[in-house]
């Protein structure tokens, strides 16, 4: 059962009215560049503010007139300060692109986004293969402030906007063999040229995988867009999954195949190296990863006399919405 | 020696000792222009780290560049590399205190002895301080023989410091690779050719007891 929450807000999030001002400013100089791209519409712009010159990804215009109409979540809203714009466009664990932080936002620029697939199989009433403008349509997009923890123990806070990944899921229909979701990223080496690398430990095609009940808990999500514009590229356009109790590499990025499994999938970094990246990876402050310690946090932007080391939650926070999914489970070993 | 060889020479040494220092000159750069991305700390500190082993494995690659090409002179500059790799191996250290740790001491503390990377990245820089404390030539005079035994803790630390990056790949082995390809050469050259000249005295020795033989 689901129990609404006030949302819970600070006065110190309330926008001030200089910042209020600079969003006009925003407003005004985005047009600008809008009219010089031509582009036809304005992106729907939140009541934060990205810095000015930021490059916008456009993203195609069926996502531009959602994210336009895309309300804010009652709930998921921001009790942490947000990462910058250009922090969470900047800094990206997307090794497709690259193994440095600076790799994918240089080197996804032309990454095709539109038109995009998204095929779905496995135990479903409903498999097919879907254009992704169909696959979104039936959704309101909604903007959700959500924690992001690295498994490197870094962490951002990021606005996305997306879709439930329950309410789109129960539209297949799945069955009752179902009991795990397996989601797979685009292989293309040719756009994302390490897929090709000899230097890699990673097998590609990227899989990652949830338990069903995971993945029906409202917490799940889906995004197509950040700060109120399009995903960019870097960020895992133009669809991924966002599980804030888990760590990021379980957010997989890019993703074209949906299958609903009888059993468990085996997700890539757990292929790779099971003994320090598990199926469920949920962030716990109690359970260090083999070479370094997951007690703590840097929370980014960090400056560099102030580190910005905060203690790591259980489920990142989260606990209270998805510990009642691992009852029972030895958490120390089911990592 | 005339005076135009001393030019030149001092002229070379000052243009090695700049052109180290540049990195360090350009990350001050970097750091005052905000140029750095969302994680200046962990920018620094890899960049630090890297020159640090970039400057160990040059300073290893003297003896087999004055062996290889008979570049004589190239053996002053050992000593400056050596002390270069110190140099950013210690801020590489600060920085990760300062900037990451924000010397939270406990913190501190559990990295460097429990995290297995840490711990042998730590003791490479502990076992390099004795080094750059008897890198003086008055040094080298006072330890006569036991100096060369105590620099050749250079090759333990080496080995500890190529431990240090592979326990930190998550996927991407490549600049480990290299590192471990270099030093492995770096290496193999020292022990070849000492195990070369170690046959050719064995040999001398022989092809003279034969020699007086036959004198007599």
């Amino acid at each position: 059962m689901l129990i609404k929450q006030q949302p819970k807000i600070l006065s110190s999030e309330i926008t001030a009215e200089t910042i209020y001002q600079q969003r006009r400013n925003f407003i005004k100089s985005t047009l600008a560049v809008t009219a010089a791209l031509a582009t036809p519409s304005v992106a729907a712009l939140s009541d934060y503010q990205i810095e000015e010159g930021q490059q916008l990804y456009p993203g195609p215009d069926w996502l531009q007139k959602k994210l336009q109409a895309s309300q804010k979540h009652a709930q998921y809203q921001a009790v942490d300060k947000l990462t910058p714009y250009r922090d969470v466009i900047s800094y990206n664990n997307f090794y497709e692109f690259g193994f440095d932080k600076s790799d994918p936002a240089q080197k996804a620029q032309n990454f095709i986004t539109d038109p995009w697939k998204v095929e779905v199989s496995g135990e479903v009433a409903k498999p097919g293969s879907y254009h992704l403008e169909d696959f979104v349509a039936p959704h309101m997009l909604q903007e959700r402030i959500y924690r992001m923890r690295c498994v490197e123990a870094w962490s951002m806070v990021i606005p996305w906007v997306g879709i439930p990944l329950a309410e789109v899921l129960k539209r297949f229909e799945p069955t009752s063999k179902a009991k795990y979701v397996e989601f797979t990223t685009l292989h293309d080496p040719q756009q994302m040229p390490q897929q090709d690398s000899y230097f890699g430990t990673l097998d590609w095609p990227y899989v990652e995988g949830l338990r069903l009940d995971e993945a029906m808990n409202p917490l799940a999500f889906l995004a197509t867009g950040l700060y109120g514009q399009a995903l960019p590229p870097q960020n895992g356009a133009p669809l991924r999954l966002v599980v804030p109790w888990k760590y990021g590499f379980k957010g997989i990025k890019s993703i074209v195949k949906i299958r609903f499994t009888e059993k468990m999938p085996v997700n890539t970094w757990n292929k790779t190296a099971p003994r320090e990246y598990g199926f469920y990876a949920n962030v716990n402050p109690q359970v260090d990863h083999p070479r370094w310690s997951q007690a703590t946090e840097r929370r980014l932007p960090s400056g560099l006399f102030s580190p910005n080391r905060i203690k790591t939650l259980p489920f990142n926070g989260y606990a209270e919405e998805v510990a009642h999914l691992y009852k029972g489970m030895d958490l120390t070993k089911w990592i | 020696m005339d005076i135009t060889t001393k030019t030149v020479q001092r002229l070379i040494w000052w243009v090695v000792f700049s052109l180290s220092l540049t990195p360090a000159l350009n990350l001050l750069f970097k750091t005052i222009s905000q140029n750095l991305g969302a994680d200046p700390a962990k920018e620094i500190v890899l960049e630090l780290g890297t020159w640090a082993i970039n400057f160990l494995w040059l300073s290893l690659a003297i003896t087999p560049v004055r062996k290889l090409f008979g570049w004589r002179s190239v053996l002053k500059f050992r000593r400056m590399l050596g002390l270069y790799c110190y140099f950013y191996a210690t801020l590489h250290l600060l920085a990760f205190a300062t900037f990451i740790i924000g010397w939270d001491l406990q913190v501190l503390l559990q990295e460097l002895t429990e995290r297995p990377y840490a711990v042998v990245g730590f003791i490479a820089l502990l076992l390099l301080t004795p080094l750059a404390i008897t890198s003086t030539k008055a040094m080298q005079r006072r330890l006569k023989k036991n100096w060369v035994s105590l620099h050749k803790l250079v090759y333990v630390i080496a080995l500890l410091v190529l431990l240090h990056i592979i326990w930190q790949v998550r996927s991407d082995f490549s600049e480990a690779l290299w590192y471990g390809l270099l030093l492995f050469w770096l290496l193999a050259y020292r022990y070849y050719k000492s195990a070369s000249s170690a046959r050719r005295s064995a040999k001398n020795k022989i092809a003279s007891a034969v020699g007086m033989k036959a004198h007599r």
